[in-house]
């Protein structure tokens, strides 16, 4: 199950890129010195290289499998793969959360896992797909796919 | 429930025999270590498992049966792997058959004993065994469990990674050695091994032990009677070189132990103290070779006498603005000038006690260079400590203006209350009121306007001499935090998560590899490493640390009320 978040828009793009432009041409025509437009240059190529690596994802996935775990995995801008494994055992349940967000209430797919002391008990709460936060509508279908296989281990637990 | 094996991915290849491993059956997962060729003879299989599970304490049997073949299935073959099936009893009994070249292999499981007989679903998780072998788990939890707890969730990662590690001895025969049983694994092409790590691991003993005999004798001296004298305690105490000293000593002690590491916290402690102690002399070493060349240290010793005499001309420049009308103030003429000259005076011989040691500074500075050869930590504690005693002077006139400030602000406050006809009760520890005579009162109000008006100059003095000493004290502490930073950071654990990642994994990550109809599902098990920033944190080297003693608000109490204050607590600093 994969989910896309919005691509890099060009317009956004470029009006920071102008900006940070124009606050250097200004330094340059106050100062002088025209190592202020160049380091602007720098300034603008690293934090281009910064933001795609670091910061904007461009794809996010979950792939479940019945005995083993769940696996989130983010790709970013760049193609760095960030993945995190959460083995069956943990995985107590996947719910729909519904969260009141300034004036809108949003919905979001997490995972809770099981506390080892207490049975009954959650230990802690892991939010999916936080940067591409689809709609209620996908979510529900992501939600009835996890609910099979889930379903199909407490069966599986309870016949052995 | 879904059976799950672990396969190793260089055993692919191999030719046609039984599967060895271990079995989980809580998980209803089979590790596979090594695939057995024919021909071989059952006793002596089982003999050999048996000395293996001996030793590495992993309960190592035949799970299964492997065939390779060019060519379609062969009957006669199958029924052979299936009779292996009872000499071998295993419930249940894996056969994984892989035909011409195709990358989708058959598997199924023969159960003999089971009450009800059904098919079960197969997941076949390829795994690269080396890295498997070679990698340490994160857990990111606490293991605060109790045992019971542990044998119940026991993670299951856990559980093959440390099956795969403890059977080391397994993979050490090659194909090379001649004995009745041929195995394939990661290593059956030929044993791994570096004639450098050998020979490094036979020269490290006696280099420990002459380092331990060595190490012995300077602790000694250093713990004898004859510097414990008081001045020289209270000396060694104050001077931060020496504290750098010892603790990069008690590093060494760590290293030269002859205790071999015991887990992998301890193995990793010690590699880390090792690199970080080399990269410090190194860096010491490259200092000293620059600060030795075209003779900078006596450039240095030349231009120290100028700075120290502009930075005394500076302070009395300062003391003559704070004695005329500083900001516009108008101060108090009389006290002013006491001030002003008792301060100049000082100075004065600060300079002059200044110019007396010019002709040694050279030789001093030329000496105490050599010692940066130690390490670049050791050279900055020791810039730290000089630039402590050029300004000490600062700091004398620091201590002056904060004695007589807090005496002042204490008067002022008693007889305020005295003014309000209150007294400061010391038994019950409140204000209390009380009855004073008139000469009491009169008294007692003239000082306190005495006291009122002569407060702006004390308190502008004050000030001036706390910014001088704050400024000093933001420098010393900067050049601690970064020697902090060079003493704790684990270079070696940053080095080998950028060379070998998967050395220190976090966890696992599959993927899905291409499936077919009617075959098991097939997935490949890469290890996941770990972050920088949880290495980092992981293996922090401990550190005699500073950090500020006082929250903002106590710091800003203390400076109102004109208490001494020393901002950084170092840790193992008794609290007074």
């Amino acid at each position: 199950l994969a989910v896309r978040c919005p691509r890099l828009q060009l317009r956004s793009l470029s009006a920071v890129t102008s900006a940070v432009w124009l606050a250097a041409y200004a330094l340059f025509v106050l100062s002088e010195n025209s190592m202020v437009l160049s380091a602007a240059i720098f300034i603008t190529l690293i934090g281009l290289i910064i933001y795609l690596h670091f910061v904007k994802i461009d794809q996010e996935s979950l792939l479940v499998i019945g005995s083993l775990g769940i696996q989130v995995t983010s790709s970013y801008a760049s193609g760095k793969e960030s993945t995190t494994f959460i083995e069956m055992g943990q995985v107590k349940d996947v719910v729909i959360n519904e969260a009141i967000h300034m004036q809108k209430v949003v919905y979001y797919l997490c995972i809770l896992l099981q506390d080892p002391g207490d049975p009954q008990g959650i230990s802690e709460v892991v939010p999916l797909f936080q940067s591409s936060k689809p709609r209620l509508d996908c979510l529900i279908e992501v939600y009835k796919s996890c609910q099979e296989i889930l379903e199909q281990r407490k069966t599986a637990l309870q016949s052995s | 429930m879904v059976l799950k094996v672990f396969f190793p991915s260089c055993c692919s290849s191999a030719e046609s025999g039984i599967l060895i491993g271990r079995w989980i059956s809580e998980q209803s997962s089979a590790v596979i270590l090594a695939v057995v060729h024919f021909p071989f003879i059952p006793v002596q299989v089982k003999q050999y498992l048996s000395e293996v599970q001996r030793v590495t304490k992993v309960s190592v049997s035949v799970l299964g049966s492997w065939s390779n073949s060019k060519q379609e299935k062969e009957e006669s073959l199958s029924e052979f792997l299936e009779d292996l099936g009872t000499i071998f009893s295993h419930e249940p009994w894996i056969q994984i058959s892989k035909e011409g070249g195709s990358k989708f292999w058959s598997c199924s499981t023969l159960q003999k004993h089971s009450n009800n007989p059904k098919e079960e679903e197969i997941i076949l998780v390829y795994y690269d065994q080396r890295k498997v072998m070679l990698s340490h788990l994160h857990p990111p939890l606490d293991t605060a469990t109790s045992a019971d707890h542990k044998a119940d969730d026991a993670s299951k990662l856990s559980a093959i990674f440390d099956t795969v590690a403890k059977s080391k001895i397994l993979f050490m025969t090659d194909r090379y050695d001649d004995g009745p049983i041929k195995l394939t694994h990661w290593q059956s092409d030929g044993v791994e091994a570096s004639i450098i790590v050998e020979l490094m691991k036979q020269a490290s003993v006696p280099a420990c032990m002459l380092l331990t005999f060595l190490l012995s004798l300077i602790s000694g001296i250093c713990r004898s009677r004859v510097l414990k004298f008081w001045p020289l305690s209270f000396l060694w105490s104050k001077l931060s070189t020496c504290e750098q000293l010892g603790h990069r000593l008690q590093h060494l002690q760590v290293i030269s132990s002859n205790k071999k590491a015991q887990t992998q916290t301890q193995l990793m402690r010690k590699a880390n103290i090792f690199v970080s102690l080399l990269i410090d002399v190194a860096l010491g070493i490259l200092l000293m070779s620059w600060l030795y060349r075209k003779n900078r240290i006596g450039h240095l010793a030349d231009t120290l006498i100028p700075v120290a005499d502009h930075v005394a001309e500076e302070l009395q420049d300062l003391l003559q603005w704070l004695m005329g009308a500083p900001a516009g103030l108008k101060m108090n003429r009389a006290l002013d000038q006491v001030l002003g000259r008792f301060f100049l005076y000082h100075i004065h011989l600060w300079i002059s006690y200044i110019h007396l040691m010019s002709p040694f500074i050279e030789m001093i500075l030329w000496y105490v260079g050599l010692s940066a050869c130690l390490g670049l930590t050791v050279a900055l504690c020791i810039l730290s400590d000089i630039i402590a005693l050029l300004t000490f002077h600062i700091y004398c006139f620091y201590v002056y203006g904060a004695r007589l400030y807090c005496l002042k602000i204490y008067g002022l406050s008693s007889l305020w209350r005295l003014f309000r006809g209150k007294k400061w009760n010391v038994l019950r520890q409140r204000v209390d009121s009380c009855s004073y005579d008139l000469d009491q009162l009169f008294i007692g109000t003239l000082l306190f306007t005495i006291l009122l008006f002569l407060l702006p100059t004390t308190a502008l003095y004050y000030l001036v001499f706390t910014l001088l000493r704050l400024l000093v004290v933001i420098v010393q502490g900067l050049i601690h935090l970064l020697v902090d930073l060079i003493d704790s950071l684990p270079l070696y654990s940053i080095i080998l998560r950028l060379c070998r990642s998967y050395r220190l994994a976090a966890g696992v990550k599959f993927r899905v590899l291409e499936q077919q109809d009617g075959k098991p599902l097939r997935l490949l098990m890469q290890i996941n490493p770990l972050s920088y920033g949880s290495v980092v944190q992981t293996y922090r080297l401990p550190t005699y640390s500073c950090y500020p003693k006082d929250s903002w608000t106590s710091l800003c109490k203390k400076l109102f009320l004109g208490e001494l204050i020393y901002p950084w607590k170092h840790k193992g600093e008794k609290q007074d």
